[in-house]
């Protein structure tokens, strides 16, 4: 009986310390992975700021209105003005729909020259 | 353990026959065990200690050996520490109204040299001095030569710089990296911006501080890690902003002006969309303010907000409006104008001859000096003096620039009655054109007192009435009647209903007196007229308009044809669409008899 209980308590001290040191590998092997996708986060957030500047700088009005006048005969861009507000009265209605031809009978007709 | 009997019988048996006492043999034997037993106990106890001390002395020996690990290891951050909560900038962006940048962060590098360990001391220089064309070789090299450790070369670097100086191969010029601050829009609302330069500096980082405008008025908001990353949002629009820069620009040109100066700003809120000052500068390479000098010529000057001019005829509204509400005066009332109105050793005149008298909303429309002070003589002094204070003549504007508190309103030092009468048409006040805009908005919008903010609002606050929504209204149909038939014109942009007043000011002389041929010419305007979204204050200093015979300097010809420009193309950018207006009542005349 005590034999057994021996042999029991052994296992699972060796049980417990095989998890306690897997455990602990887990750990060190997610803390790695933390930081380094930290790490990225970090290069990446700093590659975006560059990128948001660019942007901004490609995007400044200065730029955008000196391309504007460059290819003028292709874009044929002007300043928005007041003319170019509509109404929406203005719009037309999309235009009726051709009827579908349901009798062929409805197609027949005499074709006279126009007076 | 074998127990010694206190009285061994024979022992005792013996001592009997000897005829001594046993008990002596009892005490003995007594004594010897309890010797035995004192040994014992203190063998023990020492042991004891023994064990306590070592446990003691081991447990201090951990404690001070990871006190002597914590010392002399390399600081590092709790890796388990929970992620988020990284600073993501130095220094926050600055974004117009829409979310678009006006000032970033730009990861760059600073270049510094240790003579010490420098090897070719005269090519570093000579190749340094190549690469960088404001910098001197001789001096580059007396100072690698010289006693020096340490020394700064470049605090900013662009990245081809930096390559070209790595290609140099000197081991003792050495790169650090720095944050920058970036303008990408260039000069564009470069005194809203202001500019930023680097605080306390080391190698490998330098705080960036902001030295003007919102940077620094903002620098503590901009600074502070708890915002993380969130971007400080601006009132301003970009697109806006860009339209009226070039149309001033354009203007200032055309009408030889040395400078000017513009502020739209929504009438309701108090939001600055656009406030342009020019000259202007480039916040991405702000010179140190000029040595000598009147400041008021350098670029850095904020002519909008720093600049105090005697604003001239806008003022009358002020003056009008104030008699309207208290009603003493309506639109139609007659006011004598015969000229010129004579008080003490002053005399004042109208521009031209309005005729003996005029009703009042011709006396704005017209823009009579003398009229205006009429009315200002039945306001008196007290009460001008409190209604120019609700609308904030008094005080610097609490517009979030570290300029602004600077701006004071020269007031005339005792305001007597002849102050009183020339500040009611806008001589003998100087104020910023910020005051004026802020002034026109608080009157046309309906009444109701706002503050300028450079920042965006959210929500509209009601502040403070100032006149009532009637006596606004009346304001607003006389300032429309002055573009539609009277001195500003030129103002009139169709569909936008224009309302506004022209104001002429002759520059003071700094030997006294007044330029005759230097003016400040200023139109302040409301659009549109009967639903007011917008005010717009446009101020050209010393313009002259020469298309004519004569050159001509009068709001009317200078200032309202850039402000009408301005309106015609910013308005649709706003999202303004033209209202369809009623035909003006050209030819339909009052009878007057």
């Amino acid at each position: 009986m005590r034999s057994i209980f021996f042999i029991v308590t052994a296992l699972l001290v060796m049980g417990m310390a095989f998890w306690a040191y897997r455990q602990n590998y887990e750990t060190q092997a997610s803390l790695r992975e933390a930081e380094a996708l930290r790490a990225e986060i970090s290069s990446l957030r700093e590659a975006q700021s560059v990128l948001r500047a660019e942007w901004a700088y490609l995007n400044r009005p200065d730029r955008l209105r000196e391309l504007a006048d460059l290819n003028f005969e292709r874009l044929g861009l002007l300043p928005l003005s007041p003319e170019q507000f509509g109404q929406a009265d203005q719009v037309a209605y999309p235009p009726d729909p051709i009827p579908l031809l349901s009798n062929a009978i409805d197609t027949i007709g005499t074709l006279e020259p126009q007076p | 353990m074998t127990r010694t009997p206190l009285r061994p019988l024979a022992r005792v048996l013996d001592a009997r026959a000897r005829g001594e006492n046993p008990d002596a043999i009892e005490r003995e034997n007594l004594r010897l065990r309890h010797e035995d037993m004192r040994d014992r106990d203190r063998q023990r106890a020492e042991g004891r200690l023994l064990v306590v001390g070592v446990f003691f002395f081991c447990a201090f020996m951990l404690v001070g050996a990871r006190m002597g690990t914590l010392a002399s290891s390399e600081v590092e951050e709790p890796r388990a520490a929970a992620g988020g909560a990284s600073i993501i900038a130095q220094r926050a962006d600055i974004t117009d109204r829409n979310g678009r940048i006006l000032a970033t962060n730009l990861t760059t590098h600073s270049l510094y040299a240790q003579p010490p360990i420098m090897i070719d001391k005269e090519r570093a220089a000579r190749k340094l001095a190549l690469i960088f064309p404001d910098l001197d070789e001789t001096k580059l090299l007396e100072q690698f030569t010289g006693k020096r450790k340490f020394l700064w070369i470049k605090r900013k670097l662009s990245p081809e710089q930096k390559q070209a100086v790595h290609d140099i191969g000197d081991p003792g010029l050495l790169f650090g990296p720095r944050e920058m601050r970036l303008y990408p829009n260039g000069k564009l609302a470069s005194h809203v911006l202001g500019g930023a330069s680097f605080g306390r500096e080391g190698v490998h980082s330098a705080e960036v501080i902001g030295i003007a405008g919102v940077e620094r008025a903002f620098d503590a908001f901009l600074r502070n890690p708890e915002n993380g990353g969130r971007p400080l949002r601006l009132s301003l629009d970009l697109s806006v902003q860009s339209v009226v820069e070039q149309v001033l620009d354009g203007g200032m040109k055309l009408l030889n002006a040395k400078g000017a100066a513009a502020i739209l700003m929504d009438a309701h809120t108090g939001e600055i969309i656009s406030l342009a000052s020019l000259p202007d500068f480039d916040p991405n390479d702000r010179q140190p303010p000029p040595a000598a000098g009147n400041p008021a010529d350098s670029p850095l000057f904020n002519r909008a907000v720093q600049g105090v001019y005697e604003l001239g005829s806008t003022f009358k509204i002020f003056t009008v409006a104030q008699a309207i509400e208290t009603g003493m005066v309506n639109a139609a009332t007659i006011i004598d104008t015969k000229g010129p109105l004579r008080w003490g050793r002053f005399r004042i005149r109208d521009f031209r001859n309005y005729g003996p008298e005029l009703s009042v909303e011709d006396v704005i429309v017209k823009s009579s000096n003398i009229g205006t002070a009429r009315i200002a003589q039945m306001i008196g002094i007290e009460r001008q003096q409190e209604f120019l204070k609700s609308l904030g003549f008094f005080d610097p504007t609490p517009v979030e620039l570290v300029e602004a508190p600077g701006a004071r309103p020269l007031l005339p030092p005792k305001w007597s009655e002849i102050s009183m009468m020339t500040i009611s048409y806008g001589h003998g006040l100087s104020a910023s054109p910020l005051h004026l805009a802020t002034g026109y908005a608080s009157l046309l919008n309906g009444g109701v007192k706002v503050t300028p903010t450079l920042v965006k609002r959210e929500g509209v606050e009601m502040g403070d009435p100032v006149v009532s929504p009637r006596t606004s209204a009346i304001a607003r149909d006389m300032l429309r009647k002055a573009v539609t038939d009277g001195t500003a014109t030129f103002g009139d942009v169709h569909g936008y209903a224009v309302a506004g007043k022209t104001g002429t000011a002759d520059k003071p002389n700094p030997q006294g007196g007044y330029y005759d041929d230097k003016v400040i010419a200023t139109f302040a305007s409301v659009f549109p007229a009967d639903d007011p979204k917008y005010v717009l204050v446009v101020t050209l200093d010393e313009p002259v308009e020469t298309s004519g015979e004569e050159p001509r300097r009068t709001a009317g010809w200078t200032a309202v044809p850039v402000a009408a420009e301005v309106i015609r193309r910013v308005a649709p950018l706003m999202g303004l669409a033209p209202s369809i207006e009623q035909g003006s009542l050209v030819g339909v005349s009052l009878t007057a008899n």
